[in-house]
């Protein structure tokens, strides 16, 4: 049987049976499909991954700032913070710095990989290259660890949606963290079952997330929302890794995601017309990016 | 859909639709113009009308007809490096009728005096779809090869470009004709399956009434 990705339990299923990690399950089905070794699937996923590390290096420093000068400089703050483990140690504080290193990044625009949206970037850069240098994870793993996040992103496109425009920051954030949470399960050492439970509980934490960002710029509250999106991954994945099980399964989870994304109102799916966007303060601050005040009268654009 | 869309593609932030898409308009603008520019001027509507400096769609536009990649770093400096080239870029926040809200109007003079315009929408995950092509309407999407073909409007300069594409063995999979009035300028876009010879471009270009003929790869 040809494998796709219309379903998830079919999937680990599969993995279950054959004895084998999701990740080589999904990259030898991927190298078949494109007719080419799984070497050369591997090297390119190896690249998208320098380019995370790269970007999680630059987004650190001290200067960042994004283009409408609203955000910037928080991965800096808290990868100061995480020298001494914060409070919850390094693998959770490193996270966080991580995952606001990169989105801060992108809004600086700086180079990223959309992982799956650049809205949600930081969130599967910050759990597998956690797992990278704060657990002595073999890269190798890290990288393969990708595709099993891929495979996860492709059950969700194909089902639900991964656009904040059709289904809210669930379909952004709440994806990036269940895609996180399966391939920390993997480099935790899970089974894939596991994998599809975290997935499963990541996905029902961010259910209802909606996308009002602030003067409709990838910023406020985005960039928060992906350090947000990494501790719900590390959250998911330590559940399943303890033999939690969600009690509605992963594949059910992501229809009813896809039933409220379009039950959601546009004015909270990526208008701004909404939430976070038509506060006093979101006025305000879209004022001082573009001189004019906030909030479009219904002229179907996107402010 | 495959892994790679969904890790991936590797940009410049922060919106695949503000930034990505709006490099790959400026690009293929250029691509068309064929020739350095010294004079952009660039129409935005809708969200790229309001928010195109806070989402750096400008520089992200200047940068695509600087010739940049999506995920070129100098993207961020485009407005300054076009202003080192010589390249003269300005900005005008319009409406456009009946356009996607992510819609650009890219007015592009060479360094030999030519100009084209190009209107293309920016429509989500870094996609674009190009609309109008001197004022004519097209419809390209970069998702296969394409070669736009501005011509005059005379008997047999279809033919005659199809029959250069068939001799080859290329396969087309969407053709659409537009053009000004009768007799005028006309636009073919031909849409191929799977890659053809660079040098295809170049005998269409010399066909009879041909005025010019580009080509893009996917993008």
């Amino acid at each position: 049987m040809e494998l796709d990705f219309t379903n998830l339990s079919a999937l680990v299923c599969e993995a279950g049976r054959q004895g084998v990690p999701l990740s080589q399950l999904v990259l030898e089905q991927q190298a078949r499909q494109a007719e080419q070794e799984p070497e050369v699937l591997y090297r390119r996923m190896r690249d998208q991954y320098a380019v995370m590390a790269q970007a999680v290096c630059a987004g650190s420093e001290k200067g960042v700032r994004s283009t409408s000068g609203l955000t910037g400089g928080d991965g800096y703050r808290m990868q100061q913070a995480a020298r001494n483990g914060g409070l919850t140690g390094p693998v959770f504080t490193g996270a966080l710095a991580r995952a606001l290193a990169v989105s801060e990044w992108n809004a600086a625009m700086g180079r990223i990989v959309a992982a799956p949206t650049a809205g949600s970037c930081g969130i599967l850069p910050a759990a597998v290259l956690t797992m990278q240098q704060e657990r002595q994870i073999p890269e190798r793993d890290c990288v393969m660890s990708l595709f099993t996040a891929a495979a996860v992103g492709l059950v969700i496109a194909h089902n639900a949606t991964l656009s904040g425009a059709q289904g809210g920051c669930q379909a952004e954030c709440g994806s990036a963290s269940a895609m996180a949470a399966a391939a920390l399960v993997e480099l935790g050492g899970g089974t894939p079952a596991m994998a599809e439970q975290a997935v499963a509980i990541a996905l029902k934490n961010t259910l209802g997330l909606v996308c009002d960002p602030v003067a409709g710029l990838v910023e406020i509250p985005c960039i928060k929302r992906n350090a947000a999106g990494v501790a719900n991954a590390l959250c998911a994945a330590e559940l399943a890794l303890a033999g939690i099980q969600s009690a509605i399964p992963a594949d059910e989870v992501i229809q009813a995601m896809k039933r409220v994304g379009d039950a959601m109102p546009a004015a909270l799916r990526e208008t701004a017309e909404g939430g976070l966007a038509t506060t006093p303060t979101g006025r305000k601050l879209f004022e001082q990016v573009f001189g004019t005040p906030g909030g479009c009268q219904g002229c179907g654009c996107n402010q | 859909m495959d892994v790679f869309d969904i890790i991936g593609p590797v940009m410049i932030g922060p919106s695949s639709s503000h930034t990505a898409g709006a490099a790959r308009i400026g690009r293929i603008a250029r691509a068309l113009l064929g020739e350095r520019p010294v004079c952009a001027r660039i129409e935005l509507h809708g969200s790229f009308a309001k928010t195109y400096k806070g989402h750096g769609t400008d520089r992200a536009l200047a940068g695509g007809i600087l010739g940049m990649e999506p995920d070129d770093e100098r993207i961020r400096d485009s407005l300054s490096i076009a202003r080192r080239e010589g390249l003269d870029v300005r900005f005008f926040p319009v409406h456009l009728d009946d356009a996607h809200p992510n819609t650009a109007r890219v007015t592009l003079k060479g360094e030999s005096g030519r100009e084209i315009t190009l209107q293309g929408a920016s429509v989500g995950g870094g996609s674009i779809h190009v609309t109008q092509v001197n004022g004519m309407a097209v419809d390209v999407s970069g998702e296969h090869t394409t070669l736009i073909v501005l011509h005059r409007d005379a008997p047999g300069t279809i033919a005659a470009v199809t029959e250069e594409l068939s001799r080859r063995g290329v396969n087309i999979c969407n053709f659409r004709l537009a053009r000004a009035c009768k007799g005028g300028n006309a636009v073919m876009t031909i849409e191929v399956d799977g890659t053809v010879d660079a040098d295809l471009n170049h005998c269409v270009e010399q066909l009879p009434n041909v005025l010019s003929s580009t080509m893009l790869l996917p993008v």
